[in-house]
């Protein structure tokens, strides 16, 4: 775009830079001036210092300096700030004229150099006439200079030189054309930098100086010149602090200044420059909310200096210039790492200035409205002999007239006039778009999603405006769904309604007919009338006619809309319309329902559509048609009425295809399911509702699912928190509220009409082949077909469970791994109506713990359902659940010969293994038999046989056994030595002969075996008799290789008197049986205690008395002396 | 007083919204909706916050060249908004204030009758003729 009057101009708004020109460079034809020239401009970063270079020829002509002004006594200003002043400081007047000359020290020709030279800087001088700025000259030289004060010839030739061309020694630079040049530049530019500040620093002065000759009456406008020169200056400087302050006070003293009609716009335009200014230091001092103060109060001093009625849209273009500008510097700012806020951010201010833009449109609008034969003034009042201003701001027709009188009215008109007409050429709208979109931009950025769509919306009525229908259509499209979503219907039906303008205006029917879809719709806040209209128009279009145009339309565009219709009726093509609604809220509601979650195949599916139409005016359809999942029952579900097009609007009230607003409709639709669906869900994938005709125009309206659109989950939701009683109705009709969509429905088999027993007595025992008898009996009236069972364990439990539970039909024999645990589809035949069969199953349960057994029958019947044969598969299954318990609980333990329990059992010395079975089962059980089945290590000490054959156990009975074993020295085995299994083969008592028996194995514990040094064991009798000889026998066994020291005593006891050693000391060698004889001679009858025989063994300490009495008798049963024989004694006496 | 009152629900639609003039109502609904953008960040600000230490009051939530609006939210998430000509300086901010907490005991009267369901439009005649209260009277 073309900067604009309105623009700010660009040297306000660059950077203000020292200007310092370098003089004696030819670019283009040297190539050492040239790589001299590339170091200067190229590369200049933030660390280089702020000047912008431009190279002059020698005798360029710079501005020409006014003569100094003695006085201002006479001096009336004709303006605020000349146009052109900016631009002469930033790139006319340098601060410093560099002159290049290529001159080294030993030169041989140096007299003539240095007069040339001279020269050049003489000529430099003069066309710098009356200006402050400064010379200064660089040598270009192809040595490298010695360090300073070591060339005696460079010094002098220095001085001499300085000398010539009337310079001070600071003005005298070397520059060595060498590698290092970047380095030298940097140091020269450094050093021209601090001249141009001084340059600037003596303009400031001269500036100020002039304040003391100025009066306020005459001169208010140089005083807010000056201060915005001294400003500028220091902005040149690169003072910012003071250039700010400088602006500040500049900004105070442009509004102290009498304002009049004729000079507002300058006022303004010079407080927009200088409110920019000082917004844009604030920020670059990083202090924004100072900017933001400032701009504040700029916009709250300007806001209401309107100036001339005529031209107030001036006046919006200039607010929308501020809030425009301030917003790019703050934008700039941020760019550089300022931080916004959601509620501080340049998007409003692009906001604002889109409103005044709009503002200004409105007002051009109303003031440029000039007739058609109004023409161009000739001459242009606007046209000045230079092209350019010489003030800003002010009137071209009377530029420096400072009268507050108009002296030509009719010039001013003319002016006026001029200035209207050219603007209404003036695209407003494309400047209010931009602002728009830039604010647009910025709200995104500070998640501002509700401003963002509320621009969008003026964007697109902005488009709409300047008839740009399609990308209005686009931008409020997608806002739509915005306000939709979030139930702001206002908001949503004003948006709608300029949609329906732009798609009545670009003739696009999709469109069109959706818009008006929704603006009949209950989310539409617009009036009944309106609604009425709309609703005319959509059936005008769906019958291929052409509708009124929207209201408020511009009569041009209605004009091109109306030929763009004649076009669409004439043309045929595409005239059905899907139309989703699940995204909107259309003006027809829809609720599908299945009548039941769950229907059985033998019974017709039923279900309801309802429909409401929220239009004013009664509205008729041409067919409703369901679709599901499975499409085969598509064709069932379609309501269709054979009418034209044209009785759309006939009969209204009447017939099933016409919905009355406010009522709620109910088509009944039933189909039978098929047979192959039992057991699948059957769902309404979409409910179609065709408006109009096929053959002309239609719509069809499509709902997902069960019906639903965009608002209606809201409503339900609302609906079912609501507890108002709700009037009460005819008996078919029914309040929309208290339908709830059912879209889906389950297809189940028909029920069974047989009967399934299970006999059986639980609880299983493990193993055993647990008989289960099952009974099915028909109910049904007809033959039943191909009836199968399936039994076993359930599935789904644990899976360790099937490897342990085996089903068979075979009772006779024990199943082994290879049974299932669920057999399937065993055929069982047909059955008459009546008839029972039974079934036997076996099941074996390897493990204890309850198992779920399901028993499932299904089978074939014929039925008919409205009149339609089908063939209907029912089962009906049973599950039982069985315990499985040990039949038994063998408990095994290891005794001594003395029945004393053995923890460990000695090698060599016999001991007894005992078994006691103990019955679980609730059941009597028969042992068969036993069988213990020795570890080889283990050997018998006597017969092995069963002494618990043929035993029948009745609960909590048991059966004990007892062998006696013994276990030959093993070495010293971890964990004990294995004994061996003992395996009772058992059967239900009650079971029949034919059920095999079951054998349980149980594996008998380890035993821990040790040897001892020495085995003691005692020949006694059983019994003793008081004075009667009781001769004892204890055999010592050496069981070590070693030959054994043993003493041993024997303790007397008052019970006996005793004969034999009683106190020993003998050696018993490897292998080896010592024989120890006592002849007891019991004194007293009664349990009574031996003498207890101690010994000692001098190599095994370990061997204790202790142990040695696991192997002797310590006690002796010692019978009175009989009576009998005393009888008998008496008696032979 | 106040140009706009409006009474958003939790769920961000609007129960009650009255606004004068009435013929830049269109004006009033987007200036209250696009305040929501607002409401929504300093809600989801202070979400953190314990609730009984909460100030239900929003403050200024953006001002335009005209209007300021102020917003407040009670711990049910409904929200109230009120739009203020900024020309009326003679408004502090304690009088918005207790103006939300007088629009807050009368919607509270108005959950309280059991006729209404919470989540309808309000069309309380008492809660109207209080909203009238706080407005200008458009003489």
């Amino acid at each position: 775009m073309s900067p604009t009057q309105w623009d700010f101009p660009v040297e306000l708004c660059c950077r203000p830079m020292a200007f310092v020109t370098l003089t004696g460079l030819d670019v283009v034809y040297n190539a050492v001036h040239r790589a001299v020239w590339d170091a200067f401009c190229a590369n200049r970063r933030a660390d280089r210092v702020p000047i912008s270079f431009k190279v002059l020829p020698g005798d360029h002509e710079y501005p020409k300096c006014r003569p100094k002004r003695t006085s201002y006594e006479w001096y009336i200003p004709k303006g605020i700030l000349k146009t052109g002043w900016m631009n002469k400081h930033l790139n006319l007047v340098p601060a410093l004229v560099v002159v290049f000359y290529e001159l080294d020290w030993d030169e041989p020709q140096w007299k003539e150099k240095q007069s040339e030279c001279a020269t050049r800087v003489e000529i430099v001088r003069q066309s710098l006439q009356g200006r402050n700025t400064k010379v200064a000259v660089v040598l270009i030289q192809k040595k490298t200079p010695l360090p300073p004060g070591e060339d005696v010839i460079a010094s002098e030739r220095a001085a001499a030189l300085c000398n010539a061309c009337e310079l001070s020694g600071k003005s005298l630079f070397v520059l060595p054309h060498t590698d290092h040049l970047v380095g030298y530049i940097i140091r020269l530019e450094n050093a021209f930098y601090e001249h141009a500040q001084t340059y600037y620093y003596t303009e400031i002065r001269r500036v100020k100086s002039h304040k003391e000759f100025l009066n306020k009456t005459t001169h208010q406008l140089l005083f807010v010149r000056h201060q915005f020169k001294i400003a500028f200056f220091s902005e040149l400087k690169q003072d910012t602090q003071n250039a700010l302050k400088n602006y500040r006070t500049a900004y105070n003293l442009v509004h102290e200044l009498r304002a009049h009609e004729t000079n507002i716009l300058e006022i303004k335009t010079m407080a927009g420059f200088i409110n920019y200014k000082i917004c844009r230091l604030c920020f670059q001092h990083n202090t924004p909310l100072d900017a933001i103060a400032q701009f504040r109060k700029h916009i709250d001093l300007c806001k209401k200096k309107i100036g001339s009625a005529e031209l107030s849209f001036e006046h919006a273009a200039w607010m929308s210039k501020q809030f425009q500008a301030f917003g790019d510097l703050f934008d700039e700012a941020i760019k550089l790492g300022l931080t916004a806020i959601q509620t501080q951010n340049p998007g409003f201010y692009y906001q604002q200035a889109a409103y005044y833009a709009q503002e200004r449109k409105q007002l051009a609008k109303a003031l440029c409205n000039h007739e058609a034969s109004v023409t161009y003034p000739n001459p242009d009042p606007l046209e000045t002999q230079t092209g350019v201003l010489d003030f800003y701001g002010q009137r071209p027709w009377r530029q420096g007239i400072l009268s507050f009188d108009l002296s030509d009215p009719e010039k001013e008109k003319v002016g006026i006039l001029a200035i209207q007409l050219k603007e209404r050429n003036v695209v407003h709208s494309e400047i209010i778009i931009t602002l728009l979109s830039n604010a647009v931009a910025q709200f995104k950025k500070y998640k501002c999603p509700r401003m963002k769509s509320h621009l969008m919306v003026q964007m697109g009525e902005e488009y709409y405006y300047a008839k740009d229908y399609t990308k209005a259509l686009k931008l409020l499209d997608y806002v739509m769904c915005d306000y939709r979503s979030e139930g702001w219907w206002t908001l949503l039906t004003s948006v709608l309604t300029t949609a329906l303008k732009c798609s009545y205006l670009m003739a696009q029917l999709k469109d069109y007919i959706t818009y008006s879809l929704e603006l009949l719709g209950r989310a539409s806040t617009l009036k009944d009338d309106q609604k009425s209209r709309i609703e005319k128009n959509l059936i005008n279009v769906l019958m291929n006619e052409s509708p009124d145009p929207e209201p408020d339309c511009d009569p041009l565009a209605v004009k091109t809309a109306q030929k763009l219709w004649a076009d669409r009726i004439s043309l045929a093509g595409s005239n059905v319309f899907t139309i989703g609604v699940q995204d909107f809220v259309p003006f027809v509601q829809c609720k599908a329902k299945f009548h039941a979650p769950s229907f059985h195949v033998d019974v017709p599916v039923q279900f309801d559509i309802y429909l409401k139409a929220d239009c004013p005016h009664p509205i008729r359809f041409s067919k409703l048609c369901v679709s599901f999942n499975n499409q085969e029952y598509n064709q069932f579900c379609v309501i269709q009425e054979a009418s034209k097009a044209s009785e759309v609007l006939e009969n209204l009230t009447q017939g099933k295809m016409c919905l009355v607003p406010g009522k709620t409709r109910k088509f009944l639709f039933k189909f039978i399911a098929k047979t192959e669906d039992v057991g699948k869900k059957i769902e309404i994938t979409s409910v179609d509702l065709v408006l109009g005709h096929e053959t002309g125009r239609c719509v069809v309206l499509n709902w997902q699912g069960g019906g639903g659109d965009a608002a209606s989950s809201q409503e339900a939701l609302q609906a079912s928190r609501s507890f108002k009683r709700r009037p009460k109705l005819p008996d078919h009709e029914v309040h929309w509220d208290s339908v709830l969509i059912q879209a889906n429905t389950m297809i189940i088999s028909r029920v069974p009409n047989i009967s399934v027993h299970l006999r059986h007595d639980p609880p299983a025992l493990t193993n055993e082949m647990y008989c289960l008898l099952v009974t099915i009996q028909s109910h049904e009236k007809t033959q039943i077909r191909d009836l199968k069972l399936t039994a076993g364990l359930k599935p789904g439990q644990d899976a360790n469970l099937t490897q342990k539970t085996q089903v068979t039909l075979h009772g006779t024999e024990l199943c082994d791994e290879s049974c299932p645990a669920l057999l399937t589809d065993i055929p069982v035949g047909d059955l008459n109506p009546g008839e029972q069969l039974e079934k036997m199953l076996y099941i074996r349960c390897g493990t204890v713990g309850s198992r779920m057994f399901l028993v499932y029958v299904s089978y074939l019947i014929n039925t008919t359902t409205e009149e339609k044969e089908i063939v209907c598969k029912c089962h009906k299954d049973e599950t039982v659940t069985i315990e499985t318990v040990f039949p038994f609980d063998v408990a095994v333990k290891f005794v001594s010969t003395k029945f004393e329990h053995l923890e460990r059992v000695y090698a060599d010395i016999p001991f007894l293994l005992m078994t006691d079975l103990l019955s679980a089962s609730p059941w009597a059980l028969t042992i068969v038999s036993s069988e213990l089945q020795l570890a080889p290590s283990m050997s018998p000490v006597d017969q092995l046989e069963s002494q618990v054959d043929q035993v029948v156990l009745q609960t909590g009975e048991s059966a004990s056994e007892c062998f006696c074993l013994r276990c030959p020295s093993v070495g010293n085995v971890e964990g004990g030595v294995a004994t061996g299994h003992y395996i009772i083969s058992w059967k239900r008592t009650s079971a029949m002969e034919n059920v095999p028996v079951i054998s349980t194995v149980i594996t008998l514990p380890h035993v821990i075996v040790e040897n001892i040094p020495l085995h003691v064991n005692a020949d006694l009798p059983s019994f003793g008799r008081v004075r009667e000889s009781l001769p004892v026998k204890y055999h010592l066994q050496n069981k070590t290789n070693l030959v054994q020291d043993v003493e041993i005593s024997v303790e007397p006891s008052d019970a006996f008197m005793f004969s034999g050693l009683k106190q020993i000391r003998l050696r018993i060698l490897p292998g080896t049986e010592q024989e120890m004889l006592y002849n007891f001679y019991p004194l007293m009858a009664g349990y009574q205690q031996l003498p207890s025989l101690n010994i000692n063994l001098l190599r095994f300490p370990n061997f204790t008395n202790q142990l040695l009495r696991r192997f002797i008798p310590t006690t002796i049963f010692v019978k009175p002396q009989g009576r009998l024989m005393d009888d008998t004694s008496i008696a032979a006496a | 007083m106040a140009v706009c009152v409006a009474v958003i629900a939790k769920e961000n639609y609007p129960l009650y919204i009255r606004s004068v003039p009435m013929e830049n109502e269109l004006k009033f609904h987007y200036m209250v909706h696009t305040s929501l953008d607002v409401v929504d960040e300093k809600v989801s600000a202070m979400g953190k916050a314990l609730v009984d230490q909460r100030e239900l009051y929003l403050g200024l939530l953006y001002p335009t060249e005209d209007y300021k609006v102020y917003g407040y939210v009670t711990n049910s998430k409904v929200k109230f908004v009120m739009v203020v000509d900024s020309s009326n300086t003679a408004l502090r901010d304690n009088e918005i204030r207790s103006m939300f907490r007088k629009l807050h005991n009368s919607y509270t009267d108005v959950m309280c009758n059991p006729f209404y369901n919470p989540g309808d439009r309000i069309q309380s005649r008492a809660f109207d003729s209080m909203v009238t209260s706080m407005m200008i009277q458009v003489c």
